[in-house]
């Protein structure tokens, strides 16, 4: 295809403001898909996949439009996969950015139109939903205009539900969005924006290709991996896989690896010919590191090798999720996960519960922490039962929070970013009445509960986003808990010294009632170090239910005491102490005992 | 097989079901008291060849086994076995001087007492009929029988109880200067209707009866007891001429021996099987008429099972418990443990729960059991 017939854009907007209904539209205009076939082809792909047992995802359709070659390329919805999104972004050269017309732009979009503007990207900004009786498409649209820096007038009008100016739109996609660039005769180029993993077929590349030409069965190499291997088949989707010989600058499509690890071929990364390839790979790319870690352990200690089988799988189609074995004296085994943030545990959670069937025990999430040890060596730390107990320095992740609010709510953001140690950075009117906070927090301020206080201080009005910002020193300690002398590993937190006192009493407190009476005193302490900062004890039970035993019914008898005995092993034994599972989230639950 | 020595014969009828009994009991019905017993010495008969040699003890229990009519009583024990221990569960109010000399002369040498209290308030709350009152003046017609072994029950832990209501209580019974007393905690069993009159009323008291089981043991063994079962105490050797005055025919239960039961709801254990005659009167009776067996529940006692109840219930005694034998059924590091935490203590030949650990009784056997 010529060059100046191709146009490769993304759709970009903040949840629920109509970015697949938008995109759904867009392929039954262009025939791509029939109306009938619309629900189970597109919208359900997921179950779709599950039921042929492959994964391949509709990452990049391709669609006709007037004569022209139009690549409608998939972003992930979220602040955790930035990275991700640049990556797609970067293999466009325009942006749809969607705008709700009776919610106005939100966090998201904000976030979702710097990128595209990082980027390089020509945007063409739309408000949607403008057959809504709530819709306001002259304010959304001179708020959206200000934010990217258009007029008004440019901004189009859409109901992505009723199909009413789509077909503008998608000539302005045409007219506005310039053809790729790059050299058809240079040395072959492409970058990798999105991976997936089939069963039969290996890891699959969608790929956008920058320079040179790609031809099935060429031998391959990512630049950055140093991975090689056989392009079996190359292609686009349509929504359907189609092969064909040749994808030429410009183009964009899939590249069949046959590898099996999709940790071999990673998003960002530049695909090239073995023979004569390119020297120097596109820039940008970056190993991305998971930033939220928690503990996964079988509530069914029986069920660990599931687990382990589950998350393999899920590794497959997920190159960002991390996982090493960890031993809880307290949990049992399980694994210590990274993930690229909260949303993304989320999503692995739920999978894992709702595809594997599992019953999960998910301890508190924390952060990553860079620690200089007393040797002189940084070491990166995914647990706080890691954490070395003397060292020079500790470091943090911080995030820039983006929080858009009613205006009426901007004391109350302003209050809880105050308690969790948040920088105030900048503030602007984006209308009358909303107003954009811009703070800088430390990411483990965020991780335990930060979202659901936001939401409950503004009544469900503020929309959050941030990205991260680096390491930065921190006066960080970490508080252990023992039971009855005992440390109980995962328990243990770590968190800004000032707050120490506060957050060790609440969960003392919280335990107190959590660990049920034993047959002796049981004291609950939090400690940094040596120092015990709160002290809480359970007291002793004085005395057994005594059933009466002189009938000769002593299958009775027995089968309580056999009841006893099952009731205790669901229990985790802590030293001598039996603590039931629920005690182990009480971490998760002391967000409310502070200020 | 050497023959069983102990048996055991229940009598369900009560003049009325009182509120917190889960027993099998009949109540009135005194057209059916002969045919009862008819029955019963059926079932002896059918039963006899298990029986070989002198037995060592009989228990009548209930029910009210002295509510049964008077001729029908008598006949059943003029036909029982001879045995070194015979014990009788009697109301106190059913207690009276014909009723004394028809147990002194079918050989009954043992009565226990269902006294349960002295105060009259907490007898109303338990829907018992007799009063303190009752309880001294069948202790006095006991004894005028000649009577040297009674058991008084007590129960502790009744709704609207206060710590010097408890005192009070076994300070009388104390006078009384019962051989033995067994003192149980109140149970609220859930479904019955007691528990669902006097639940609430129990939760409320029960951090303030958390150390009732306390009490009652210090009080009697203060005044020289032996607390040498979870709940049952004698008078020691050094004050009862040497006798040995503990209940021989609960100790065969808590030592793993065989013993056969007859009669509604009775069990036996006997040759690693344990059966349970069904609670229902009417067919019981029926099935003997025909010279059948009763309807019963019947339970396979594996070698592993009988070695963990021996386990369960040898340490309810203050005697050690001899581990030959036991081994697997006892866990190693739990034993470890509770030894760590004094509530357990053991040599290399036997076992035995410390003081506090009796207190916590079921408990620490649950852990110490694999």
């Amino acid at each position: 295809m010529d060059q100046s017939r191709i146009r490769n854009f993304s759709i970009i907007a903040h949840i629920d403001h109509g970015k697949s209904t938008l995109a759904d539209r867009i392929l039954e205009l262009t025939n791509a898909v029939s109306k009938r076939d619309m629900r189970e082809q597109v919208l359900d792909s997921m179950d779709l996949e599950r039921e042929r047992g492959i994964t391949i995802k509709a990452q990049a359709v391709r669609v006709t439009w007037k004569g022209y070659e139009l690549n409608l390329i998939d972003t992930p919805g979220h602040v955790d996969f930035t990275y991700e999104v640049s990556r797609s972004l970067q293999a466009c050269e325009g942006a749809v950015l969607v705008v709700d017309a009776a919610q106005g732009t939100e966090a998201q979009t904000l976030a979702n139109a710097y990128l595209a503007i990082e980027n390089n990207l020509e945007i063409v900004p739309v408000v949607n939903k403008i057959d809504l009786p709530q819709a306001d498409p002259d304010g959304a649209a001179r708020e959206v205009a200000e934010l990217i820096g258009d007029t008004p007038e440019r901004v189009l009008r859409i109901s992505a539900k009723t199909g009413q100016g789509v077909e503008e739109l998608m000539d302005a996609v045409v007219d506005r969005i310039p053809p790729p660039g790059g050299d058809p005769d240079a040395p072959a180029r492409a970058l990798i924006f999105d991976s997936s993993y089939d069963q039969y077929r290996g890891v699959v590349a969608f790929v956008r290709v920058i320079d040179g030409v790609f031809r099935p069965r060429e031998r391959l190499r990512a630049m950055a991996m140093g991975t090689r291997f056989e392009a079996q088949e190359i292609g686009f989707m349509s929504p359907a896989m189609r092969p064909v010989d040749a994808l030429t600058a410009g183009e964009v499509g899939y590249v069949i690896t046959g590898l099996k690890d999709v940790s071999e071929l990673r998003v960002g990364d530049t695909l090239t010919t073995e023979a004569r390839g390119a020297a120097e790979p596109l820039p940008g790319y970056k190993d991305v590191k998971p930033m939220v870690f928690a503990g996964l352990f079988p509530t069914d200690s029986d069920q660990y090798p599931e687990l382990r089988d589950a998350l393999e799988r899920l590794k497959l189609n997920d190159a960002a999720l991390f996982y090493e074995p960890e031993t809880s004296q307290a949990l049992g085994f399980g694994f210590r996960s990274g993930f690229l943030g909260l949303l993304h545990m989320e999503i692995v959670r739920e999978r894992l519960e709702r595809e594997f069937d599992l019953d999960l025990l998910v301890t508190a999430p924390n952060v990553a922490y860079r620690v200089l040890e007393r040797n002189g060596e940084w070491r990166e730390v995914h647990s706080p039962a890691d954490m070395p107990d003397e060292f020079d320095e500790v470091e943090e992740p911080y995030v820039r929070a983006s929080i858009i609010v009613p205006k009426e709510y901007v004391g109350q953001v302003m209050e809880l970013n105050n308690d969790r140690r948040g920088k105030f950075d900048h503030m602007e009117y984006l209308s009358p009445e909303r107003v954009h906070l811009t703070y800088e927090l430390p990411l483990g301020e965020i991780v335990l509960d930060y979202y659901d206080q936001l939401k409950s201080r503004t009544r469900g009005y503020a929309s959050f986003d941030y990205d991260y910002v680096g390491f930065r020193p921190g006066t960080l300690v970490r508080v252990d808990v023992l039971v009855a002398g005992e440390p109980v590993d995962a328990l243990s937190l770590i968190i800004h010294r000032e707050f120490a006192y506060d957050r060790g009493r609440a969960l003392v407190e919280r335990l107190k009632k959590e660990i049920p009476r034993q047959m002796f005193d049981v004291a609950i302490q939090a400690a940094i170090g040596a120092r015990v900062i709160a002290r809480e004890t359970v007291k002793a039970r004085r005395k057994d239910v005594l059933a009466k035993c002189y009938g000769g019914d002593i299958t009775r008898k027995r089968k309580l005491l056999e009841n006893q005995k099952k009731g205790k092993k669901r229990m985790k034994q802590v030293g001598a102490v039996e603590v039931p599972q629920e005690a182990f989230l009480a971490v998760l639950n002391i967000g409310d005992g502070k200020k | 097989m050497s023959g069983v020595r102990h048996l055991y014969v229940h009598l369900p009828f009560c003049a009325h079901r009182c509120g917190y009994c889960d027993f099998v009991t009949v109540v009135g019905r005194h057209g059916e008291h002969d045919a009862y017993v008819d029955a019963l010495l059926l079932e002896l008969g059918l039963e006899a060849p298990l029986l070989e040699g002198e037995l060592e003890t009989i228990f009548l229990g209930g029910g009210t086994p002295t509510f049964t009519e008077p001729g029908a009583l008598e006949r059943l024990l003029a036909a029982l076995p001879a045995a070194r221990e015979v014990t009788v569960e009697a109301n106190p109010e059913t207690v009276t001087r014909e009723l004394a000399a028809l147990l002194s002369r079918n050989r009954v040498n043992r009565v226990s007492l269902g006294a349960q209290s002295f105060n009259t308030a907490l007898l109303d709350v338990l829907e018992r009929r007799a009063n303190g009152d009752d309880v001294r003046r069948a202790v006095y017609v006991l004894r005028d029988a000649g009577f040297d072994n009674i058991n008084l029950d007590l129960v502790y832990g009744i709704p609207g109880q206060g710590t010097a209501d408890l005192e009070r209580d076994l300070a009388d019974a104390l006078t009384l200067e019962p051989e033995h007393l067994s003192c149980y905690e109140l149970e609220a069993k859930p479904g019955t209707r007691f528990t669902h009159a006097h639940g609430a009323e129990l939760e409320r008291q029960a951090d303030a009866m958390e150390d009732y089981f306390e009490r009652v043991v210090d009080q009697l063994t203060a005044a020289g007891y032996r607390w040498y079962e979870t709940a049952n105490f004698c008078r020691a050797p050094d004050e009862a001429d040497g006798r040995d005055l503990r209940a021989h025919h609960n100790l065969a239960y808590w030592t793993g021996r065989e013993y056969l039961g007859l009669g509604i709801g009775a069990v036996s254990t006997v040759g690693g099987r344990r059966w349970r005659n069904a609670p229902r009167l009417p067919a019981y009776v029926a099935a003997l008429r025909e010279g059948i067996a009763p309807a019963r529940t019947i339970e396979t006692i594996d070698e592993g099972t009988r070695v963990r109840e021996q386990v369960m219930l040898g340490l309810r005694l203050d005697q050690p418990l001899v581990l030959a034998g036991l081994e697997g059924a006892l866990d190693d590091a739990a034993l470890h443990r509770l030894t760590g935490l004094g509530l357990v203590r053991h040599d290399e030949r036997t076992i035995a729960l410390t003081r506090r650990g009796r207190f916590l009784g079921g408990g620490v056997t649950a852990d110490l059991l694999t």
